[in-house]
């Protein structure tokens, strides 16, 4: 489904990537592990079409057939920004992605999404007066309005509160249930080995490690991602 | 197209709703005007030669604040990424954002026009078609590369700082031919002779509306 | 173009250059006859620089107009060292071009500053490629910048025949007593023309030099980023 072959991004003299690869199946859950400034955030930003590469390529293959240009269609990318217009109050803000999206705007559909993440009730107020768990299940609305088969998330659980990862947690995982391919970059060892199917080590702009999760236990992992990143 | 309506309906909305950026627009526009009233104290009596200098000086300043706020406000939250998320053509991003921007400006020009009248006590009736004709398009070409440059300085550590910088340079000619064009209409009869800079600032505004339009997403790229 | 051929090329610049400005020196201000008709008399020499200094910073900025565009298409480094050793040699023309004109205004007209066509359009244009320098001092990375100072380079030199044309109609209806002289004597020709031809030897030359000198940031930039992956 997704394919990355030599990936190389780098700012100047600073390398970000340096010759990634890595394969996604369809249907795979991925988490992504690795330090602060390791590449997670850079290569999923190019994988969601946000930023270039220098080197190397990135392949999607959607099981859609899609226009390249609509590639973005059939991808929902959560990163530590929420997108969200603070003075539109929520369902104004699925209105108006809903209509970017090619989407038809109908008011009892984005009324089911917002009830979906735990904000009926709330959606005629300005998304500034929500606290920061309840903006992160707007966002998570809006990433994945258009039901895309791929879902990229930075750090989601960063933030949330137990309610929110919770309800966050099953999202994922009833996603991955119903065969969407999810890459999440994540620092909870624990809750990524959990959910997902394939554990990956980013470390120095390249992946250190990558193993099925059924090949390892979470103890045996965390000792080799400890022993990978010390320096 | 829909999607550039929605794009302008959704900075309209968050408009009407905060009032941010008009207020802020007519605020400053109306500060320029009491400055110009002070520092051209000497002209008093002869002062509407010198008004259709005072007015584009204040719908520039007053514009480039509008134009700051634009893409300033879709930082903020990575809004930007959002909309780049989306499959929407660039350009539509470009089309959307420069007809709020010419709204704003415009309606911010009205109504510093309406106190220029009032500070610097003028008449005015049979101009008023000519005159909205000539601030419209002087609207148009102003934010035809405004909107681009304001994307661009964005992008840079200054940011919104920087755009004053690079706006005033490019829209020369709209100035100086707008200036002039308000001049024909507001202190002299000849209006034939307003073809030659309603052409030129209508070239400019098709010239660097087709550029904006083409380049707009190498300046949004990553 | 091979590394030796690049610098024999440089050296032959150089032996051209040298006697060139010096034969150019003597022509403007000896060799060309006096001005009679309009009573500046020496003064008017200045008239053989401060023009093919004007002319060779157009040059310039067409060079950056080229190589910006370049840019954009081929996204390729090459051209954005050109692009901007362009813009940093053609500010430097037109500072000659807004020294050179108070120097003959003054004594000529007893103004500082004419407004005149010529004159104004060296100030805006300028005030463009300042601009342009600017953007770019304040961008960090690399490609970002190249990539938005094309696009900037692209718009200063649409402008510019707007600009032009915007001044002159502006003189048209506010005229000046003041004129600059623009018809050449027949017997003053062979001094203009030389001094146009050195200014454009000296623009390339300078153009060439500032070009190694931005290549070479470039190596040293890639030097530490092989370095940094070293580590």
């Amino acid at each position: 489904m997704i394919e990355v072959r030599g990936l190389a991004k780098y700012f100047g003299r600073f390398s970000a990537l340096r010759g990634l690869d890595l394969s996604v199946g369809a249907g795979e859950f991925i988490a992504l592990f690795g330090r602060n400034g390791a590449g997670k955030t850079t290569l999923l930003r190019i994988v969601a079409g946000l930023s270039h590469p220098s080197s190397g390529q990135v392949e999607i293959h959607p099981d859609r057939a899609v226009v390249p240009r609509y590639l973005r269609g059939c991808i929902g990318y959560l990163s530590h920004n929420t997108s969200l217009y603070m003075d539109l109050t929520a369902i104004e803000n699925l209105r108006f992605y809903a209509q970017l999206m090619d989407l038809p705007v109908d008011d009892d559909v984005l009324m089911r999404r917002i009830s979906q993440v735990g904000l009926s009730g709330r959606e005629r107020e300005p998304v500034r007066n929500y606290s920061r768990g309840m903006q992160q299940r707007l966002a998570i609305a809006r990433a994945f309005l258009h039901d895309p088969d791929i879902l990229l998330l930075d750090e989601p659980f960063t933030g949330l509160d137990q309610a929110g990862s919770a309800f966050l947690k099953n999202y994922l995982l009833s996603a991955h249930s119903r065969g969407k391919t999810c890459m999440m970059a994540i620092h909870d060892a624990a809750l990524g080995y959990e959910m997902a199917d394939r554990l990956v080590v980013i470390d120095k702009g390249a992946a250190a490690l990558d193993v099925p999760k059924q090949s390892v236990s979470l103890a045996e992992f965390q000792e080799k991602f400890m022993s990978l990143t010390a320096d | 197209m829909t999607k550039i309506w929605a794009i302008f309906r959704k900075d309209l909305l968050i408009e009407l709703r905060t009032k941010d950026t008009l207020n802020s627009m007519l605020f400053f526009g109306v500060v320029v005007l009491v400055i110009f009233n002070f520092s051209l104290e000497s002209l008093r009596e002869s002062i509407r030669p010198a008004v259709p200098g005072i007015l584009w000086v204040a719908f520039a300043f007053s514009g480039t604040l509008g134009l700051n706020r634009m893409f300033a406000a879709e930082k903020e939250n990575g809004c930007l990424q959002g909309l780049l998320m989306v499959p929407v053509d660039r350009g539509t991003i470009y089309f959307g954002k420069m007809l709020a921007a010419t709204v704003f400006m415009f309606i911010s020009e009205i109504v510093i026009f309406v106190f220029t009248l009032v500070f610097f006590n003028l008449t005015v009736w049979g101009e008023i078609p000519y005159l909205a004709l000539v601030f419209l398009i002087g609207t148009l070409g102003f934010t035809a590369v405004g909107t681009l440059l304001s994307a661009i300085a964005v992008n840079t550590k200054l940011r919104e700082v920087l755009l004053p910088l690079i706006l005033f340079p490019v829209i020369l000619p709209i100035l100086v031919n707008a200036v002039e064009a308000t001049n024909i209409i507001l202190n002299t009869t000849e209006y034939r002779s307003l073809r030659l800079p309603v052409s030129i600032m209508s070239v400019f505004t098709i010239v660097f509306g087709t550029i904006s339009f083409l380049l707009f997403e190498y300046v949004l790229e990553d | 173009m091979s590394e030796k051929l690049q610098s024999r090329l440089d050296a032959v610049l150089g032996i051209i250059l040298f006697p060139g400005m010096a034969l150019a020196l003597y022509m403007a201000l000896i060799g060309a006859p006096r001005e009679t008709s309009s009573g500046m008399g020496d003064l008017q020499r200045i008239f053989y620089f401060h023009v093919p200094a004007a002319i060779a910073g157009m040059t310039a900025f067409a060079v950056n107009f080229v190589a910006s565009l370049m840019y954009v298409i081929r996204r390729n480094r090459w051209w954005d060292n050109v692009a901007l050793s362009a813009a940093e040699t053609g500010v430097m023309f037109f500072s000659m071009v807004l020294v050179t004109g108070p120097i003959w205004a003054k004594p000529a007209w007893f103004v500082w500053w004419t407004w005149s066509p010529r004159l104004t359009l060296s100030l805006v244009l300028g005030l463009l490629y300042v601009s342009y320098l600017l953007i770019r001092n304040y961008i960090e990375d690399p490609e970002k910048r190249a990539l938005i100072s094309a696009v900037f380079g692209v718009i200063a030199f649409a402008d510019t025949p707007l600009v032009w044309f915007s001044i002159r109609w502006w003189r048209d209806i506010h005229p000046s007593p003041m004129l600059e002289t623009g018809n050449l004597g027949r017997s003053m020709r062979p001094a203009f023309f030389i001094c146009m031809i050195v200014f454009q030897i000296l623009l390339v030359f300078i153009l060439r030099r500032r070009f190694y000198l931005e290549s070479l940031r470039g190596e040293m930039e890639s030097l530490e980023r092989q370095a940094d992956a070293a580590r």
